[in-house]
């Protein structure tokens, strides 16, 4: 029998939410790490038993990466710190943003994204990194300005077949991308406005809340901006708006269906200033054609009197055939669908304020 | 000497339970001094006291005695011979 693993990060700990492939019963587990702000979890699904992440940091005792192989019952972390600035930058971690495996060639490759912003890449399975200098060495950093989040390297989009190609995305500064493994970067925000500087359209310097590719189709990436739903053909050479149809062009998730390349949901906020639903319903937005048309679904979803909002990585996908999609609140509330986001059922309330949000169909 | 520094219960899962661990160090050890000490058996326990450029984390506070060094020489604060080293969270959070 088919199962489904949720990992759900939170501003206080860690919850794993286990059911059958119905996904209509869902046995939620006691938090892990409390008191820990988990904004990242990841899942490898490159081992034979996929191996979990959870990136947690403490306002005491300060961050760390740890990993479990044995689909959540219990959890490790290194000795010395799995992610560290080197003495040269003077730098202390704040906190890891993103876990991302890289591609199948590449089984031993783990990125993290961190703030302040910067790259780490791990060759042991996620177990000690490395800072990527040549991106931390980038004469745009200086610029690079925090978000009211932090400033922080929050995507990173590997290349499923090209391992030299790499994407990341970071508030502020944009998306960046290198072509040679990570020796060189550049700034690949051409059509995406910054509506909150002098130039809208600058080189670098945009507020990008997420990006999201399909394996199967890299080169075309999505992305929510801090206003603004934009889609490149050309792997981040230009991009377009795609918001025709959308109530609002603000908000922090976009996530792409695991088996239809054109298929992208969103949770759009209403605006800058006022980051709530519009109308105050509860509604995720999808789009079947790329973006070209938008389409709600609020089923089983609060419709009136929903004053939450979903965070950047607080929605995701399964791979089942017929796909789940998962998003949690602000206010902890965990959501679940088991129609490819047509309809919705209430998985938990009360959790602490939900950062992070990954499934493993196991 | 030995130096004990005295742990928090949030701690005391890198010193497999332990409340106290006993550190040896020269004599006119300074805060730094112990703290290095304990990295070198327990980094696992020195990184959630120190970050890796070597400052205290913010909301912990470490104490010589009845000082705490934050309001003497931060990491220069000399342990005499015969103190504890005490390390405490400060209060902080929602």
């Amino acid at each position: 029998m088919t199962d489904v693993l949720l990992l759900v990060g939170t501003r206080k700990g860690l919850i794993l939410a286990r059911s059958d492939e119905a996904r209509t019963r869902w046995d939620v587990e006691p938090l892990r790490f409390p008191m820990n702000a988990v904004y990242g979890v990841g899942v490898d699904t490159r081992p034979v038993t996929p191996r979990l992440f959870a990136a947690a940091d403490s306002e005491h005792w300060g961050p760390s990466i740890f990993h479990s192989d044995d689909l959540g019952k219990t959890w490790t972390e290194p000795d010395h710190a799995p992610v560290r600035f080197p003495e040269r930058t003077e730098t202390a971690l704040t906190r890891i943003w993103q876990i991302q495996p890289g591609p199948a060639s590449q089984p031993d490759v783990v990125y993290a994204g961190t703030q302040p912003s910067a790259l780490f890449r791990s060759l042991d399975g996620g177990e000690t990194f490395e800072l990527v200098e040549a991106l931390w060495d980038h004469p745009h950093r200086p610029n690079w300005e925090a978000g009211f989040g932090g400033q922080a390297i929050h995507t990173v989009v590997p290349h499923p077949s090209d391992t030299g190609k790499l994407t990341v995305a970071m508030s502020t500064g944009g998306v960046y991308r290198t072509e040679d493994g990570g020796a060189s970067w550049a700034p690949a925000n051409k059509g995406i406005s910054a509506y909150f500087m002098p130039d809208k359209y600058p080189e670098y310097g945009q507020c990008v809340h997420k990006v999201a590719a399909h394996p199967t189709r890299p080169d075309r990436m999505f992305a929510q901006n801090h206003h603004g739903v934009y889609r490149t053909d050309d792997g981040g050479g230009s991009w377009q708006e795609i918001e025709h149809g959308l109530p609002s062009n603000f908000g922090f998730p976009v996530v792409v269906h695991p088996h239809r390349p054109d298929t992208v949901y969103l949770f759009p906020l209403t605006a800058d200033a006022e980051r709530i639903p519009p109308d105050g319903a509860c509604r995720v937005y999808r789009s079947d054609d790329a973006g070209a048309s938008w389409e709600s679904f609020g089923e089983g979803l609060q419709q009136e009197g929903f004053y939450s909002s979903v965070l950047r990585d607080a929605m995701c996908v399964d791979t089942a055939d017929r796909a789940g999609v998962y998003f949690g609140s602000r206010t902890g509330e965990l959501y679940a669908s088991n129609d490819e986001g047509e309809s919705w059922q209430v998985i938990a309330r009360n959790l602490p304020d939900v950062q992070s949000v990954r499934a493993l169909v196991v | 000497m030995d130096v004990l520094v005295v742990l928090p219960g949030a701690l005391r899962q890198f010193t497999g339970g332990e409340s106290k661990v006993t550190v040896a160090v020269p004599d006119e050890a300074t805060v730094g001094t112990v703290l290095d000490r304990l990295g070198d058996e327990l980094p696992a326990l020195h990184r959630r006291i120190q970050d890796e450029t070597g400052v205290l984390r913010r909301h912990v506070n470490v104490y010589v005695g009845q000082t705490n060094v934050r309001d003497a020489q931060l990491l220069d604060t000399p342990v005499p011979l015969g103190s504890d080293v005490t390390i405490l969270p400060s209060v902080a959070g929602g």
